[in-house]
């Protein structure tokens, strides 16, 4: 088991070197001088040395790399040019909304996906299951930054049920934290639980054939019992690696999600830093989500092996 | 799969053969169902010029944010444009956007892919280990990274939507192609003595084709979706030519006044992404030689 962690752990360093570099080079997409371009409007003289100098644009491209990469090894993934914060200081404000904002969704997608799958996998081809079906198909293809809209002009707007902005935290008012969360969740959620919905289905579909199952049937045992204890729990394994994705899906969300309804979380620092030029926050940032992204994965495939006993023995 | 007839004239039949193909296609409601909403929007792309529409970037200060009415079908917006001008000319946008980004996927993506798969070794190790570095960084972030830094404009938005959605196709590519590197009529091209060239654009590639041709439709879904996303954060088409996304992105201001403004971009972008969702799972079913009729 822990030679596979180590394993998996080995593999991740070259795309963490590769990672770096592209996040490097993206400063080389910049049109003209990238100091005048990150310097912004003013063009003050002595912002655009100082960004010379942080970054060392006038030492060969090895060094500056060399130089950058150092930083982010030791915590410093540079200053936003607009705060005068380091970056890593704006991600750790940001990153417990957004980390609420992702839970509570996370948690609505598998109420709604998880049991809807298993639903329309049992009454597979009735009008439930096509019902579901439907609805799945339809929760990824709707845009969810026009539904957190429509949303807003339903229920905030006409209906005056829930607030349509803001961000209140769990341990100044539970409440409100709440009521300001759901509809941003709902949202975020409803491509995910998607998602959830349809790999439950087909996963449950599968070891509904299984031979398990039919001897669970043949001793007598309940349907409800056979369909949740027998053939969910097995089910269970292929949703697991869903994880990794839905993580990215989630923060990818978040972007658009937290720009609707004014949430100062992840999301709208990096749109935020995109509209204000400010590039080593979005540098910063897009390294920052890579990072976690690949941690994600290996828990993920980690995660997958301890699910599953027969995989355990062939490591 | 091939015929050892077929094989010595070096012909390969792709599996399954286009007839069925089409045929299954065509029994398949939803797929149809997909087409047709697919179809009607890029023939109304098309026909934007010559429809009897107003100029969708004409402003009108009397007509400010009225309601859907027999003048003006959809309503007008903040500036008093025609909505639904407008809408036909963002299909325009869009669709073109969608078609684009995956098309530049695809061109890139594609060869590199059957490259790494093909040749293998060191060349493949590299190239596997940059597309797992790009699958690192989710979807819509990379390309909005990379639209930041290209600056924003349409043509930008397709290249980082384009480029990010690469890696995908280059790890799928690869993957079709590892496995049909071994049949046997590849082992026989190589023993008549073709070259590499010949034996990928004539034995490998029709082999692995349905595969990226499922993926291609279901990505302009994906495509499409992104080009709205980034036009709503201001990173895609520049006012005042219209793409549903950057109306959106106007409309969110004028929900209480104007709610149709923020409807009709969201309504059409859903059905479009349906249409091509249901049409790529339509020729994923038709194309699957392992489903029998």
């Amino acid at each position: 088991m822990l030679r596979y962690i180590g394993k998996r752990l080995l593999i991740a360093i070259p795309t963490l070197i590769l990672i770096s570099i592209f996040v490097f080079s993206l400063q080389k997409l910049l049109p003209g001088d990238p100091a005048l371009v990150m310097a912004g409007e003013e063009r003050d003289p002595k912002v655009i040395e100082y960004i010379r100098e942080k970054y060392r644009f006038n030492d060969p491209l090895p060094y500056q790399y060399f130089y950058w990469v150092n930083g982010v090894v030791h915590g410093d993934f540079g200053m936003s040019l607009r705060t005068n914060q380091p970056v890593l200081t704006l991600i750790e404000q940001k990153l417990p909304v957004t980390i609420q904002l992702a839970l509570m969704s996370m948690i609505l997608a598998l109420l709604i996906g998880i049991p809807t799958g298993i639903l329309s996998a049992v009454k597979k081809g009735t009008v439930v299951d096509y019902i579901a079906n439907i609805v799945a198909l339809s929760g990824l293809s709707i845009p969810n930054f026009w539904l957190g809209i429509m949303l807003i002009l339903l229920v905030s707007v006409r209906l005056h049920w829930l607030p349509a902005s803001g961000y209140v935290s769990p341990f100044v008012d539970p409440w409100r934290s709440f009521a300001t969360m759901l509809m941003p969740s709902f949202v975020l959620g409803s491509a995910i639980s998607s998602a959830f919905m349809r790999h439950t289905r087909s996963a449950m579909l599968s070891v509904l054939k299984s031979d398990y199952v039919r001897t669970a049937r043949a001793k007598g045992l309940t349907e409800t019992i056979v369909v949740l204890k027998h053939a969910f729990r097995n089910a269970l394994i292929p949703i697991v690696t869903l994880g990794a994705l839905i993580f990215g899906e989630l923060l990818a969300g978040a972007v658009l999600t937290e720009q609707i309804f004014t949430i100062p979380g992840f999301g709208k620092l990096i749109v935020d830093a995109v509209f204000n030029r400010d590039y080593s926050v979005v540098q910063g940032m897009v390294l920052c989500t890579a990072v976690a992204f690949i941690v994600m994965n290996l828990v993920a495939d980690v995660l997958y092996v301890v699910l599953n006993p027969r995989l355990r023995d062939t490591l | 799969m091939t015929t050892m007839a077929a094989e010595l004239h070096g012909v390969v039949e792709a599996p399954p053969s286009e007839n069925r193909t089409w045929k299954k296609l065509r029994s398949n409601r939803s797929a149809l169902f997909g087409f047709a909403i697919v179809f009607f929007f890029v023939a109304i792309a098309a026909l934007a010029p010559v429809l009897p529409i107003p100029d969708p970037t004409a402003t009108n200060w009397g007509l400010v944010r009225k309601a859907p009415s027999a003048a003006h079908w959809l309503g007008t917006d903040e500036l008093g444009r025609d909505l639904l001008s407008r809408m036909v000319w963002g299909a325009q946008a869009s669709l073109l956007a969608g078609v684009v980004s995956v098309f530049i996927t695809v061109a890139i993506g594609v060869p590199i892919g059957l490259v790494a798969g093909y040749f293998g070794g060191w060349l493949d190790q590299i190239i596997s280990r940059v597309t797992d570095a790009l699958l690192a960084t989710p979807f819509l972030i990379l390309a909005i990274a990379l639209a930041a830094f290209l600056g924003p404009s349409l043509t930008n938005a397709m290249l980082a939507i384009g480029l990010s959605a690469m890696p995908i196709f280059i790890r799928l590519t690869r993957g079709q192609v590892l496995a049909v590197k071994t049949e046997d009529y590849v082992e026989g091209a190589r023993a008549i003595g073709l070259g590499h060239f010949r034996i990928i654009m004539r034995y490998i590639l029709p082999n692995v084709f349905s595969p990226i041709l499922v993926q291609s439709t279901l990505s302009i879904a994906v495509a499409i979706i992104a080009e709205a996303s980034l036009s709503f954060l201001g990173l895609g088409q520049q006012p005042p030519a219209p793409s549903w996304g950057s109306m959106l992105n106007v409309a969110k201001d004028f929900l209480e006044q104007a709610p149709w403004m923020a409807m009709w971009p969201g309504i059409a972008i859903f059905l479009v992404v349906i249409g091509f969702n249901l049409l790529g799972d339509g020729l994923r079913d038709a194309l699957d030689p392992r489903e029998t009729e």
